[in-house]
């Protein structure tokens, strides 16, 4: 580094200035860039494409539950839905989501370097990406597929008739994006941080994103490999999950869920990295426990890996194994409810604003905390028995994964899109969004706790009338948070034309990426710089738009 | 208050597990409740106290506050703990069968039950059980995963292709309590759903001794079109691959050789065990021996649904029988 950073960059000095967007506008310079920042915003777009596409699928299904019946469409198509709003936003929103878009874009920044260390690795990343896209929508024209996002066999690898096996395909060729992001960002912690900046001036961000890179370069081969024995036995008949072959239904769940348990944690970790960015900025305070949030990350990646387990409490597993399952389930939910409240004690002492980042911030840690709370339901093996594969379920996973990973992502959109892009959006508009957005995603998942007490099963076209009320008001909030989903997709847009112009720190916020200017150069740095302070040093006092 | 605004919110409690279940639940509600609105008002409140002012400067600090952390994740270990502990003893509940409990075979496959009690005594999709005495259901599936689920009961196990496996409980209160298939099966697995009947031992027994059995019609019909799917090319429909059964039965039939045969049962015996003995003209051979997948009560509960798909007084005339 230190060779780059004393051959310095000459910059025309133009009077408009050339930054990573507008450096060149052709069609190459934009599919085959190496640079992190133009690939972070082609995963954006990607992922957004495949977002809405999930989210047209799970609107088209709740308006099936409106009614008891199974009027509105036939069952298999609603099984498709449901099948293709899970593969669409697991493996082609979820996974990708904060490190692929935010992390690319802002590791490096963050590290005080000018790329990630393997740029072309990066870019290949993106293609196999969208290569694995390929596959999703071949699947989606030959008729989408209806085994559930779990694959579970033998429903998936002999008796669904439908195209499990590009779908399969789909997912296992993105997980190889994942891996290459993984590895990609390990090294470049570790061997790219600029000059004075040791582990612990890291923003947590970077940690989580280093801890979600171990997730990724370990859990993922996993279920490629799960994904390729599900494609050979429906291809070829060799028998390894279909008893009538002679293999193991359960065995399928166990190599299935020790990837996709971690991969909760792939989707979430970065969540954790943003919501403590921009809980210490507009609090202008340290954030509480540092230390605390930076190893937990690691904690929470490591012993990920060994709770799988608690997904099959009644599937068949031994009654033993069930009961260490269930003890490290609850032993890894202490990191995350204390993460919760040092979030909160970052409040403490700090001068508090609440524009739009932070609303979604707060928001964020409300269906967190409700999220993991329910979780703790699910870990006690007696009360999983009843609430097991019930709308109970569904609503804990989206207060987690929408609830928590979603918002997290809206509130570093929110508050790295003037980075990215150089743009204000419109501020009270985003702020009313994100209310619309929580009330709506309340409205959604609250009834669901409700259904799964009740015991109404997940994955259910036509259900007894009774549920009835609770399912309307499901799909009225659902209709509610498509709106708001759609209405920030909207102002984002807008103000790429029309948005004003941020300068280089609109919210005074601390950080590497808030020194450079708005959008960066391509190389990030003119210099690269010596980190002399620890992170999150808020003093309190206004520093916005200081120019360079 | 079971109900809110006429919609119900918690669940029917029949069997010995809702009582030990439900407290665990509404325990844990409260405590999620207190923690969330707690954390949500704490950030209300700081967020409102620790406002950025005019003129209010408030430098950055690392703050410790080593008992309040030490309290923050020594208690949450401990109810962590405590819930798992819980958890685990329930479950115990769940797997420990109380001796003397009642066997009751059950299989699963696409998209149906299948019951079977101690004395041969067999229904589809619903289960009749006794109240008050502990019931121990013992179930495979014969193609994909399945799950017997009774809300009610507050019980749910796998149902797995190549291993039994078995759930008990022990109904409290008589009554018709609804039962789903909770692990997803492909097409209509929302409707492979039935009816636990909890009845007075008396009338439990009454029904085992053979009360209300299903007619042999209404199992021919079940054979002919669910479980041997005939009805998929006796489709009714003329071009159909196989014949209308409609107004069969003791009718004369034309055959491929051009000689003609009543439809009799003997003929609708052999037409099913060897189809390619007799053909109908017109029709090709297309249709499987079911001579070693049917035994003799298959056979006739067939024959009887296919009479029944023929006027009334021709089933009289021909088989001497009283009128359905």
């Amino acid at each position: 580094m230190a060779v780059v950073a004393d051959r310095q960059i000459i910059h025309e000095t133009e009077i408009r200035p050339r930054h990573y967007l507008n450096v060149n506008h052709s069609f190459w310079s934009w599919f085959f860039t190496t640079d992190h920042k133009r690939i972070a915003m082609l995963y954006l777009g990607t992922i957004t494409v495949f977002f809405l596409m999930g989210g047209v699928f799970a609107l088209l299904f709740r308006l099936e539950l409106m009614t008891p019946e199974g009027d509105l469409f036939q069952a298999d198509t609603y099984n498709r839905f449901f099948t293709l709003h899970g593969v669409l936003m697991i493996f082609f929103f979820l996974v990708p989501s904060i490190p692929a878009t935010l992390g690319n874009f802002l590791l490096p920044i963050m590290v005080g370097c000018r790329d990630l260390a393997f740029p072309k690795v990066n870019l290949a990343s993106y293609w196999i990406f969208v290569f694995a896209g390929m596959f999703g929508v071949g699947m989606l024209a030959s008729g989408g597929v209806d085994t559930g996002w779990t694959f579970y066999a033998p429903l998936s690898t002999h008796y669904s008739n439908t195209s499990v096996f590009m779908a399969a395909m789909a997912a296992f060729f993105a997980g190889f994006a994942s891996i290459l992001t993984g590895v990609n960002f390990i090294v470049t912690v570790h061997k790219m941080r600029a000059p004075g900046l040791t582990w612990f001036r890291l923003p947590l961000f970077v940690w989580a994103q280093y801890a979600t890179g171990i997730i990724m370069m370990l859990g993922t081969p996993v279920i490629a490999i799960t994904l390729f024995l599900v494609a050979l036995e429906r291809v070829w008949g060799v028998g390894i999950f279909d008893p009538a072959h002679g293999g193991d239904p359960v065995l399928f769940q166990h190599m299935f869920w020790f990837y996709s348990h971690p991969a909760v944690y792939i989707m979430i970790l970065p969540g954790f990295g943003v919501i403590s960015e921009v809980i210490a900025c507009f609090s202008r305070n340290k954030i509480f426990g540092y230390h605390f949030i930076a190893f937990s990350s690691l904690a929470i990646a490591v012993l990920g890996f060994f709770v799988w387990g608690h997904h099959m409490f009644i599937a068949g597993q031994s009654v033993y194994t069930g009961v260490v399952f269930s003890l490290i389930t609850m032993l890894v939910a202490v990191p995350s409810a204390i993460k919760v409240f040092n979030w909160t004690a970052t409040f403490y002492g700090g001068n508090v604003t609440l524009e739009s980042p932070m609303l979604y911030a707060i928001g964020f840690m409300g269906l967190f905390t409700v999220g993991g709370l329910t979780g703790l339901f699910l870990a006690a093996m007696g009360m999983d028995v009843p609430l097991h594969d019930t709308y109970f379920v569904v609503a804990h996973f989206h207060y987690v994964m929408v609830g928590g990973m979603v918002m997290a992502f809206m509130a570093g959109l929110h508050f790295w899109w003037p980075k990215m892009t150089g743009r204000m959006y419109p501020e009270f508009i985003a702020k009313f969004n994100a209310v619309i957005v929580f009330l709506g995603f309340n409205a959604t998942f609250f009834p669901q706790f409700i259904l799964g007490w009740l015991g109404m099963p997940r994955r259910y076209h036509a259900y007894p009338e009774e549920w009835q009320v609770l399912n309307v008001m499901s799909t009225a909030g659902a209709t509610i948070l498509g709106f708001g989903f759609t209405l920030a997709i909207a102002y984002f847009i807008w103000s790429l034309f029309y948005g004003e112009r941020a300068g280089n720190n609109p919210w005074g916020a601390k950080g590497l990426e808030w020194t450079i200017e708005s959008p960066p150069t391509t190389h990030n740095f003119h210099h690269i710089p010596t980190v002399t302070e620890d992170p999150y040093n808020y003093t309190g006092r206004e520093e916005v738009n200081v120019q360079q | 208050m079971s109900n809110f605004l006429n919609f119900p919110i918690i669940p029917v409690g029949a069997s010995t597990f809702a009582e030990k279940v439900d407290p665990l639940f509404y325990l844990l509600t409260l405590m999620s409740t207190v923690l969330t609105v707690g954390i949500f008002m704490g950030i209300v409140i700081m967020a409102a106290v620790f406002r950025k002012k005019p003129g209010v400067d408030r430098p950055s600090q690392a703050l410790h506050a080593p008992i309040l952390e030490l309290t923050w994740t020594i208690i949450p270990t401990i109810v962590g703990l405590g819930l798992f502990v819980w958890g685990a003893v329930l479950f115990d509940d769940y797997i420990k069968v109380p001796e003397g409990a009642l066997q009751i075979d059950v299989i699963a496959k696409q998209w149906m039950w299948k019951v079977q009690h101690e004395n041969g005594m067999r229904e589809v999709n619903d289960l009749h059980i006794p109240v008050g005495r502990p019931v121990k259901l013992t179930m495979m599936s014969q193609d994909v995963l399945h799950n017997y689920a009774v809300p009610a009961m507050r019980v749910k196990q796998d149902v797995i292709p190549g291993r039994y496996t078995s759930l008990w409980f022990e109904p409290t209160k008589t009554g018709a309590f609804p039962m789903f298939c909770s692990e997803y099966c492909g097409t209509e697995h929302s409707l492979m759903g039935g009816t636990v009947y909890v009845m007075e031992p008396q009338a439990y027994n009454e029904w085992l001794a053979g009360g209300p059995k299903v007619s042999p019609q209404e199992a021919g019909r079940f054979l002919f079109e669910e479980k041997l799917g005939c009805v998929t090319c006796h489709t009714g429909v003329s071009g159909a691959r196989g014949p209308d059964l409609k107004e069969v039965f003791g009718h004369a039939v034309k055959l491929a050789d051009g000689s003609s045969v009543t439809a009799d049962e003997e003929y609708l015996r052999e037409s099913i065990m060897e189809p390619a003995k007799r053909i109908v003209a017109t029709f090709t051979p297309l249709m499987p021996n079911f001579a070693n997948q049917l035994n003799d009560e298959d056979v006739a509960n067939l024959i009887a649904y296919i009479k029944s798909l023929t006027e009334e007084e021709v089933v009289e005339v021909e088989t001497g029988a009283p009128a359905p």
